[in-house]
């Protein structure tokens, strides 16, 4: 995909008409800023907007009967891969939990859309393709399935049912029918949805743009790569361990990983570092204690913190 | 006729409960709409994805937000 309408826009603006010099270190950021500005939110606008009328196809009623008494493995697989296009914000995790647990869905099967639905998403897909390509982008969801599978499966085996919230197994659902809404209704919700999730997301996105111009225009190339480079070997597990606490989305992000990237951070690093923002962030774990007792929430955040870690050494060695 | 929205109080579900009102206040219909936030009486519905619409005890819409005319169609249908 190319994206040169951009690049001719962000010429036009910052070198035309606010006449930057593309050589000084301030025309290049604020190029670097106009461009990515306008490419992500294009790409958000377009992208949320079909993915949400492509949910609207798959609600997660149908998807619990799809997993209800699946077997493990296969049943982590499914759920992983149906994570992907999944609609997942913070307010409906206690009840899908509840809802997946309730229908007989396993509990390491309901960890691997647990995993998966916050991780690998669009947004992140879409961005990761506009801004690296769509190899890293497949390697991005190839990753985010295989740790979403792998921790949910190892948490199946633990045995760890006793460690949910008693009164979670004491609630009976029934079976709602959400009625077939015609496609004019679907693509009206896709398109409300759409509205509220960039009302939502904007802020962190220009952060995100604005930290990633500042990097790409004043950091020199190999500071990075010095300091969070392949010969630390601690690097991964810094990276994990300090995007555990931040709280962001994909769309915030990419555009600061890129710039590191360019830096000279290596891929593995770079990629379990995203990983690691989206997959846990402090306020999912507060929701989540809602439904889990303390231990199986460390045991939740220990595994996918481990895996992020392999996979990110294991990529920083291939890539 | 009884009209609820399901959803803990999220940004949707907030949404949602102001497009009823709109609704009702269009049809000229003077019913209160009942905004029910526990999870376990949510899930007593078998809505897994808020915000939802109950309309005397039936789920007519689960997990999307849909405009004050659908809203308004959904509620001349039960009627």
């Amino acid at each position: 995909m190319s994206f040169s309408p951009f690049v001719d826009l962000a010429d036009l603006i910052v070198y035309r008409m606010l006449g930057f010099a593309p050589t000084t270190r301030l025309g290049d950021s604020i190029h670097f800023f106009v461009l990515d500005t306008s490419k992500i939110f294009f790409l958000l606008f377009v992208i949320v907007f079909g993915v949400a009328l492509l949910r609207s196809f798959f609600p997660p009623e149908k998807i619990k009967r799809i997993l209800s008494h699946r077997l493990e493995f296969t049943g982590n697989i499914l759920a992983a891969t149906l994570g992907i296009v999944t609609p997942f914000c913070s307010c409906s995790a206690v009840p899908m939990f509840i809802g997946f647990v309730e229908s007989g869905v396993p509990l390491g099967v309901t960890f691997s859309f647990l995993v998966s639905a916050p991780t690998v998403n669009e947004v992140a897909l879409v961005m990761l393709w506009g801004l690296f390509g769509w190899k890293i982008a497949l390697i991005y969801m190839m990753t985010g399935l295989t740790i979403a599978i792998i921790s949910g499966f190892m948490i199946g085996r633990l045995g760890l049912e006793n460690q949910v919230e008693d009164y979670v197994y004491q609630i009976k659902m029934a079976d709602a029918d959400g009625g077939t809404p015609s496609f004019r209704e679907r693509a009206i919700s896709a398109w409300s949805y759409t509205k509220s999730l960039l009302k939502r997301i904007w802020p962190y996105v220009l952060i995100g743009i604005g930290l990633g111009s500042l990097i790409h225009g004043y950091v020199p190339i190999g500071l990075v790569a010095t300091y969070a480079g392949k010969g630390n070997p601690f690097a991964v597990l810094i990276a994990v361990l300090m995007g555990i606490p931040l709280y962001s989305n994909a769309a915030g992000t990419i555009p600061i990983v890129q710039a590191l990237i360019e830096k000279g951070l290596p891929m593995g690093t770079a990629l379990a570092f995203m990983m690691s923002v989206v997959a846990i962030s402090p306020p999912e774990l507060i929701i989540l204690r809602k439904v889990l007792k303390p231990k199986l929430l460390a045991v939740f955040v220990a595994m996918v913190a481990v895996a992020i870690v392999i996979i990110g050494y294991i990529f920083n060695v291939i890539l | 006729m009884e009209i609820k929205v399901l959803g803990p109080g999220c940004v949707n579900c907030q949404t949602l409960g102001k497009n009823v009102e709109a609704a009702l206040s269009d049809l000229r219909l003077d019913i209160g709409v009942e905004k029910v936030t526990d999870y376990e009486q949510i899930l007593s519905y078998g809505v897994m994805s808020t915000p939802a619409i109950v309309i005397d005890d039936k789920v007519v819409v689960s997990g999307r937000v849909p405009a004050k005319d659908e809203v308004k169609r959904l509620i001349e249908r039960a009627k």
